[in-house]
């Protein structure tokens, strides 16, 4: 065994490590330089032979061959790991740009979102939500609320009756009998708003529907004035329209206020007429058991189609009442 | 109501500066929607001119008749023009556009060559100069009322300002000139002179004998003046004023009699009715119809009297249906001479029902109806006879009376309530100020306020307080958040529905919203029968196809899916939220409790559980695809399975524990529905539909529904939860025979028995149903977990063989080896 033998043999490990071209030649590389026949491998058993002279300088310079020989080894699998991972990242490259989501796509009904819009605004000025059926009785419909048998404003809203007619039965007109169920069972001091379906036996056509969506509030307390009602309802139309929009209220008439008035919103550079409001007539509270003389009122509705039409630039009711999947999923949950 | 600005200002003295927009602004402020500005003649240039029809050459060579006129136009030379109407005459008086006048439109007028002649100009209908919709004829005149040679602009006022205004029903007293002009003069702070100050003295001669009037019952009718006239000439003209005038106001020029009943109407507000008094037997009297007959009204139609409809009857026959309509035989024709003139104020409510009846809203109906002043039909009638007297032969004969009119009540009321209510200060002598100006008068000491007669609206202090607002201005009103309490929240079926809708939108459903409204085939397509078929039926639907309220929300979303299936939609989930309308009961009269007081509260109990009760679900409808099939391949399509798990999961979004059970229920498939049971009570139903209902709606097969009853859903407990344990799981698969009609849930429930407490989960992993012999094998992964140390393995072999004792003991399940 010669000295030059050894670094010869590290040698050719070097070269050979340096010509394999991928892993599993690499590892044939490794058999022959570095396995249990490898030259360094004898020579490293064949030390057990030798004078402790020679065991002593051999074994050294073979211990070196070893540790060379594994690091060429070990820096040319890195390498030759490397050269692999990347060609196998570069071949599985995709285009994330294919369409990828086969899930059909939900949506809540723009009502539905409005009225949720409604409610939270309202519940976080410290009103509540109540709610009443839709087929209702004539008495808390219109008479309760000062809309006798055959006075004009009954012909106002032509009401859906349910057979046989004695019973008195109505599809409710407005959700108004909600705010007497309130005022019946509740007592003052009073903050609700009535966000609900109401029917009017109108012919659906491109602004009209008989079956549509009002909100009402009412707010029965000691002090309140018209002041108040016009300050909840400029929050309410910031709320919903901007923060820039400017009310207007106007002289009306509805049996169950006194005064009363209609509500116009400054919206897009034109006046919009939004809802109709006023000052809970005191026939409508004494009916409720409620003495004006300790407490008043305001009270006020909109039409929930008519704020998301005018807000959202809606022209066509028929979008909104005949269910079509691509007109509800442009809403999306509301966010 | 149409109310020309010429006609205003006859009433009030409107500076020149101010605009029709200001006076419109000024009507808005004071509660009178202005729908339309019309601005007559604005367009409109001349030279138009009164011409008298010299000469007229029917030229008949072509389609339709086309005649070459002679005109006089008062320029002392003949003009011929082109026309194509023919409702005129040698030597009437036409109006003619000549050469340099553009009419509305931009039409400008030239000499043109037309026909084979020239044509010097245009005789003119009422349309083509903006005047009305009337375009059957030319304008025509006498001569005595259109002088040749008169501009016929300046004549015929066509420059004028017209507001539509749309009048609230509380305020009848608007539907004339002297209401709107009382309103426009308070608005602009204007002094406004009443048209019937110059009526409350006149008085007429009699000169004979008047027909009798009576009113049979006072509650009916208040106040029946009856004017008869006589010696009329019924060739007499209405004055070109007044006809346009009547014109401007939205009415049609009839004849001289009819013309001033209108006018005074439209000036006033009282509606007044004319009888050819030689059709009258004997006196008139106000009463019921009282029995049913055949009537036949001006308009030439034949109706049938209901008894309770209010007539003016003479003493054979109903003549008139009271405030409504008058009747063709006695109506003012061209022989009449002889004139009775009604004025009356009706009771609101009978005329409302007389109008409701017959369908029949005339200008009469709707003014009696909102309330007429009842001191009106004295100065109207007398405005009538002091007209017809000027512009014709007409003498008064008599005026007979019954009945006399009220005031309304005084009401006293605290000046301070005023403040009180809109929330910013206004004076006692503001209050008085402006009550005032309405009409009121007010004794500012006790502070007695007496309205005015024509005001049937105002009875309380909150009535007088409105008034006082309107005329200080509703701008006027500070805005001001009211006192409000702290704390509000949605209720727990608020925020369940919320959580539901939310989580179905996400999971891709679309939300709809449909009709209420069903039919009985639907109901019975649907296979629904008993309780579940039975509804409420609208007296008056909007279509006789849907007249039952429904009874189930999926009708309605099969509906709107085939909607969306014809619009090109393959595969989707909808879903609606909404109330159902089953019942049986017999509706009977709700009791009507006196108002102005609480009702008792057993009364008030009584009107509640009058109402039936309304069921609020949410269905769901599943059609096609689970998911869009792509580039990524087949997607599988919605099953029975998915119906299911969509009310499994809404239930446990609610936190309730349920269980699944097979059921037989319309509208589904009988063997592929379940029920879904919290406290032992169904409150769900899901599944394929009925495979009849998918051929019948055409929908693509195997789709699926479901449909929860949120009402009968019981309130969410506090969860309590229990301590995640942190200790090793040990995992346990089990494989089971069982016949194939065992319910994999039975085996389930038997093994989680068996298992007992350290049971953390089952799956059921596999079902294979291909071993044969009426076998089935489903292969269960038992979770075992203790919160507090590692398992033994023969802790977990006992529990496992427990869990399987169990299963066969109560399913009758064999350990299935390999």
């Amino acid at each position: 065994m010669r000295a030059e033998e050894i670094s010869a043999w590290v040698k050719d490990a070097q070269e050979a490590c340096a010509s394999a071209k991928d892993l599993n030649s690499l590892k044939l590389v490794r058999t022959a330089h570095a396995g249990d026949k490898s030259p360094v491998a004898l020579a490293s058993r064949a030390l057990g032979s030798m004078s402790a002279e020679d065991k002593v300088v051999f074994g050294k310079l073979i211990g070196e061959a070893k540790a060379s020989i594994s690091e060429f080894i070990s820096v040319a699998t890195k390498s030759l790991e490397a050269q692999r991972d990347q060609k196998i990242l570069l071949e599985e490259v995709v285009d994330i740009t294919l369409p990828v989501n086969r899930g059909h796509r939900g949506g809540l009904h723009p009502i539905t979102i409005i009225k949720n819009e409604v409610s939270d605004f309202f519940i976080e000025q410290g009103f509540s939500v109540e709610e009443g059926p839709e087929l209702e009785s004539g008495w808390l419909n219109f008479d309760s609320l000062n809309i006798p048998a055959d006075h004009p404003a009954r012909t106002m809203q032509d009401t859906f009756f349910i057979e046989p007619v004695e019973s008195g039965m109505v599809l409710r007109t407005h959700t108004s009998p909600v705010q007497v169920r309130t005022m019946l069972t509740q007592e003052p001091p009073i903050y609700i708003v009535c966000p609900g379906r109401t029917f009017r036996a109108d012919e659906l056509d491109s602004t009209h529907s008989p079956v549509f969506h009002q909100v009402e509030g009412l707010v029965i307390d000691k002090g309140i004035t018209m002041a108040h009602l016009k300050g909840t309802l400029d929050n309410f139309a910031r709320h919903m329209f901007g923060p820039d929009v400017t009310t207007r209220l106007r002289p009306s008439f509805f049996p169950f206020t006194e005064p009363s008035a209609e509500v116009d919103v400054f919206f897009n550079n034109r006046w919009i007429e939004w809802g109709g409001c006023g000052m809970v007539n005191p026939k409508v509270l004494a009916t409720c058991g409620i003495d004006s003389e300790i407490y008043s009122g305001f009270a006020f509705g909109m039409g929930l189609e008519r704020t998301l039409m005018v807000r959202h630039g809606i022209t066509d009711m028929h979008d909104i009442v005949e269910g079509d999947i691509r007109f509800t999923r442009q809403f999306g949950v509301g966010l | 109501m149409r109310a020309p600005l010429s006609w205003i200002k006859e009433f009030v003295e409107i500076p020149k500066q101010v605009t029709p927009e200001q006076i419109a602004e000024a009507l808005i402020r004071v509660g009178f929607e202005v729908e339309e500005i019309i601005k007559q003649g604005s367009d409109l240039t001349g030279p138009l001119k009164f011409a008298k029809v010299l000469s007229i050459e029917e030229l008949t060579e072509h389609k339709k008749p086309i005649r070459y006129v002679g005109l006089d136009c008062g320029d002392g030379s003949e003009r011929f023009v082109i026309c194509g109407a023919t409702n005129f005459a040698v030597g009437d008086v036409v109006v003619a556009a000549l050469p340099g006048a553009v009419l509305p439109g931009g039409f400008a007028i030239s000499a043109r060559e037309t026909y084979g002649k020239t044509s010097n100009g245009m005789i003119c209908s009422g349309r083509e100069l903006g005047l009305n919709d009337d375009h059957a004829g030319i304008l025509v005149f006498d001569q005595s009322q259109a002088p040749v040679g008169v501009d016929a602009i300046e004549a015929l006022q066509i420059n004028d300002v017209v507001f539509d205004i749309a009048v609230n029903p509380d305020r009848g007293y608007a539907l004339s000139m002297r209401g709107i002009a009382r309103e426009v003069g308070g608005s602009l702070g204007l002094a406004f002179k009443d048209p019937v100050d110059g009526l409350r003295e006149l008085t007429f001669p009699e000169t004979g004998k008047g027909v009798k009037a009576k009113i049979d019952d006072k509650s009916t009718a208040s106040v029946f003046y009856l004017r008869t006239l006589s010696n009329f000439d019924p060739s007499a003209q209405t004055p070109l004023w007044m006809r346009r005038r009547i014109e401007k106001a939205g009415m049609r020029s009839i004849s001289l009699v009819v013309d001033i009943t209108n006018y005074v109407m439209l000036e006033l507000g009282q509606p007044l009715h004319a009888f050819d008094k030689s059709k009258i037997k004997g006196g008139l009297t106000i009463k019921r119809a009282s029995k049913t007959s055949k009537f036949v009204t001006l308009d030439g139609q034949e109706r049938t009297l209901d008894p309770d409809d209010l007539m003016v009857c003479d003493d054979e026959q109903p003549l008139s249906i009271a405030g409504t309509m008058g009747g063709q035989y006695s109506e003012i024709c061209e022989s009449t001479t002889e004139i009775a003139l009604e004025a009356a104020v009706f009771d609101q409510v009978c005329i409302a029902k007389n109008s409701r009846r017959h369908k029949l809203s005339s200008e009469a109906s709707r003014r009696l109806e909102r309330g007429v002043d009842p001191y009106l039909p004295q100065y109207a009638s007398a405005r009538f006879v002091q007209l017809l007297t000027e512009n014709s032969s007409a003498v008064h004969v008599a005026t007979v009376i019954d009945g006399k009119p009220t005031l309304p009540n005084k009401i006293t009321m605290d000046p301070e309530y005023v403040s009180k209510v809109l929330g910013f200060a206004v004076s006692a002598k503001d209050v008085a100020q402006h009550l005032r100006t309405v009409g009121c008068e007010v004794d500012e000491k006790s502070f007695s306020v007496q309205p005015p007669s024509w005001r049937l609206d105002l009875h309380t202090p909150a009535d007088l307080t409105e008034e006082v607002a309107r005329m200080i201005g509703y701008d006027k009103i500070p805005s001001v958040l009211p006192p409000r309490p702290l704390h509000a929240t949605l209720t727990p079926s608020q925020k369940r529905r919320r959580s539901i809708s939310l989580y179905l939108a996400n999971q891709g459903f679309a939300e709809v919203q449909t009709f209420p409204f069903t039919n009985q085939a639907t109901i019975d397509s649907m296979g629904f029968v008993g309780e579940r078929a039975a509804t409420y039926k609208l007296a008056n639907p909007m279509s006789d196809e849907l007249p039952l309220m429904r009874v189930h929300l999926v009708p309605g979303l099969i509906e709107v899916a085939s909607r969306n299936i014809s619009r090109g939609a393959k595969d989707f989930a909808i879903f609606e939220m909404g109330s159902i309308f089953r019942g049986s009961q017999v509706l009977k009269p709700t009791i009507s409790p006196q108002l102005g007081k609480r009702p008792s509260p057993k009364d008030i109990e009584a009107i509640f559980a009058s109402i039936p009760t309304q069921g609020f679900h949410v269905a769901g409808l599943l059609v096609g695809k689970i998911e869009n099939e792509d580039w990524q391949g087949k997607a599988r399509s919605f099953g029975w399975q998915d119906a299911i798990s969509y009310v499994e999961e809404i239930l446990d979004l609610c936190n309730l524990q349920w269980s699944v059970a097979r059921s037989d229920f319309a509208p589904w498939h009988p063997g592929r529905c379940a029920e879904i049971l919290v406290d032992g009570k169904a409150v769900a139903h899901a599944g394929e539909l009925h495979p009849r209902i998918i051929a019948a709606y055409g929908l693509p097969e195997r789709s699926a529904a479901f449909a929860v009853a949120l009402n009968a859903l019981p309130p969410s407990q506090l969860v309590r939860p229990n301590t995640v344990g942190t200790m090793p799981a040990a995992l346990q698969d089990v494989a089971l025979i069982v016949d194939e009609g065992v319910n994999a849930k039975d085996v389930e429930e038997a093994l989680r028995k068996g298992a007992g407490p350290l049971l953390e989960s089952i799956t059921l992993f596999d079902r294979y149903d291909k071993i044969g012999g009426g076998k089935i094998s489903l292969a269960f992964t038992l979770v075992f977990r203790d919160p507090t140390r590692t398992l033994t393995g023969e802790e977990i072999s006992a529990m496992r063989e427990s869990a399987t004792l169990m299963a066969s003991k109560a399913c009758g399940a064999i350990l299935r080896t390999a």
